[in-house]
């Protein structure tokens, strides 16, 4: 696992930087025209860990999706080092929540497609994509199907896959929502471990607060109908960060200001 | 653990309470044990043997309408060795063939383009949608009038009889390719071909199996009755001949041969599909 100041040097780009601009964005639906985001302005720096959270219907999903160019804002402009982003491309990658392996493909295939869609031959694929198995612990399952693989497995495959394009930014929609708690806290470390060797810039989408102040170094704070940015919470608990730092104070004063800030919108409880 | 809840502190409720019933053959969605599995596959041959068995010869039934197992199997001895068996079966088994492999080489792309673009739905649906339901075998009299007697209106007509229902069927497989794993493919650098031929083709072979097999059982339907109609071989054409002679034991013999040639052709493809489709394979 001792990869990879080789990756780092040669395949990250020194700067990056992802501008999100007066982003609105309304979806028709049969109901009448539906606002989905709001007045967004957000950015992402070379190397930074940026999460963004918010209830359900916040319009997370939606803000990656125009991020990653698979939907196309009303107003507004998102664009990447000054170009604009007019659809999907390999200068974004992308990692789902729900698991997005190929079942018929091998691992190393999955890990390796990106690069064979570019028409990369195949022997540099295959050094690629097994050094990408390789900095994901996976090396030793290349030849198994998804189907064989766990489900915090199958999301490292798919980070593997995204990092194996050398994106400028790797987009990360609630990537471990669907994964058992002890798996997503591992996860969660790894990914961390990954940022850092990598120097990465990374925007996360979740829900889990905790989570969000546990990996980021800047928070977007989402609120609902119409979804719009509320804060921006920087939280500075410094690049190394290992499990222990979730009982220190100042953890918790993050978890709780964003908590304050997700409830002051939160739609009230139902009555019973 | 006895806790009692309190609405249930009565003994007549707590007496009532009911839970599912265990049960072997009834369990609904689930394995049964392989043994008695076995034993209910060959209880599904069995029996109707020995049914038609009994029925045949004890004289319930008269010889002459139901023949014996005996007969039965004295006919097909006899098909073979006059080589009839031989001849009939290549020869609607080649128009099957043709016709289900002409179809399944329109069907396959028609499905996929129909599926993956909405734009060529909307354009093929209707069309297709219309003229799967004028029954194949009311062409038979065009086909004869357009192809005459040989083998061409015998494989136009399979044809005609399976293109629009392999192509619907795999329309509807290609809806169930996951939005999300077409959109990977995109931000992994994947242009639209690539997305068309890497990612949705791959992903319903093995529905396009599926489709295969329902359409060929539709295949041997349709070569049977063209066979009835007008032929000069064929298993349909033997069946056809038997009538006139009133040989119900080569009839019965023809009825076994269709039966198993299909069983096996449904089982290769089957096993066609395990060994190209692992991926799939609970
Ligand atoms: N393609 C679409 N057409 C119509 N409405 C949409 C579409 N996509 C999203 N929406 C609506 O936009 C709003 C925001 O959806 P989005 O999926 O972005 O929320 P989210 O914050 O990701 O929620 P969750 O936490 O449940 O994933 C929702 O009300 C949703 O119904
Ligand atoms: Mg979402």
């Amino acid at each position: 696992m001792l990869i990879t100041s080789a990756v780092r040097s040669t395949h990250y780009p020194a700067n990056m930087h992802l501008e999100v601009a007066q982003l609105h964005k309304q979806f028709d639906t049969p109901q009448g025209p539906l606002i989905a985001l709001q007045d967004i302005n957000l950015h992402v720096e070379t190397g930074e860990f940026v999460c963004a959270v918010g209830a359900s219907g916040s319009g997370k999903s939606t803000l990656l999706r125009l991020v990653a160019g698979l939907e196309m804002p009303t107003t507004g402009e998102i664009t990447v080092d000054g170009q604009p982003v007019i659809g999907p491309g390999i200068d974004r990658g992308m990692v789902f929540q729900s698991y997005t392996l190929y079942p018929w493909m091998t691992v190393q295939e999955n890990v390796e497609f990106g690069l064979k869609l570019q028409g990369i031959a195949a022997r540099q694929r295959r050094e690629e994509a097994s050094r990408y198995l390789d900095v994901v612990g996976l090396a030793q399952f290349a030849r198994s199907l998804p189907k064989e693989l766990s489900g915090g497995m199958k999301q490292r495959v798919a980070i593997a896959r995204a990092l194996a394009n050398h994106p400028k930014i790797l987009l990360m929609d609630e990537p471990f929502g669907a994964l058992d708690v002890q798996t997503k806290e591992t996860m969660q470390e790894f990914l961390l471990e990954l940022w850092a060797r990598l120097g990465i810039s990374i925007l996360m989408i979740t829900h889990d607060v905790s989570e969000a102040v546990f990996l980021s170094e800047r928070i977007y704070v989402m609120s609902a109908r119409p979804g719009t940015i509320q804060r921006e919470v920087n939280i500075d608990l410094g690049r190394d960060r290992a499990y222990a730092i979730r009982r220190t104070p100042e953890f918790y004063h993050h978890c709780e200001t964003i908590m304050d800030l997700l409830r002051g919108t939160a739609t009230a409880p139902l009555p019973a | 653990m006895t806790v009692v809840s309190p609405s249930s502190t009565g003994s007549a409720s707590s007496q009532s309470t009911q839970s599912l019933k265990p049960t072997v053959f009834w369990r609904i969605a689930a394995d049964i044990p392989q043994s008695l599995k076995w034993a209910l596959m060959a209880l599904s041959v069995l029996v109707p043997l020995l049914l038609w068995w009994g029925l045949s010869s004890t004289g319930w039934v008269d010889a002459k309408f139901l023949p014996t197992p005996g007969m039965v199997v004295n006919a097909l001895v006899v098909l073979w060795q006059d080589g009839y068996l031989l001849g009939d079966t290549l020869s609607s088994f080649l128009r099957v063939s043709g016709g289900f492999m002409l179809a399944a080489l329109v069907a396959i792309p028609l499905g996929i383009g129909m599926g993956a673009f909405a734009s060529v739905r909307s354009l093929l649906e209707p069309l297709v949608g219309i003229v799967r339901y004028m029954p194949a075998p009311a062409f038979i009299p065009l086909l004869i009038i357009y192809l005459g007697l040989g083998e061409e209106p015998k494989v136009a007509l399979i044809f005609i009889g399976t293109v629009f229902f392999n192509t619907l069927m795999i329309m509807d497989a290609v809806k169930f390719v996951p939005k999300e794993l077409i959109e990977t493919t995109y931000t992994l650098g994947g242009d639209r071909r690539q997305v068309l031929l890497q990612v949705i083709t791959p992903y319903v072979i093995p529905s396009i199996f599926d489709t295969l097999r329902v359409n060929m059982a539709a295949s041997w339907n349709l070569v049977i009755v063209a066979e009835l109609v007008a032929a000069d071989s064929g298993l349909g054409k033997r069946i056809a001949i038997s009538q006139k002679f009133f040989q119900t034991d080569d009839i019965f013999a023809c009825l076994i041969v269709l039966g198993l040639i299909g069983f096996m052709l449904d089982l290769s493809l089957q096993a066609a599909m395990r060994m190209t489709c692992k991926w799939a394979v609970k």
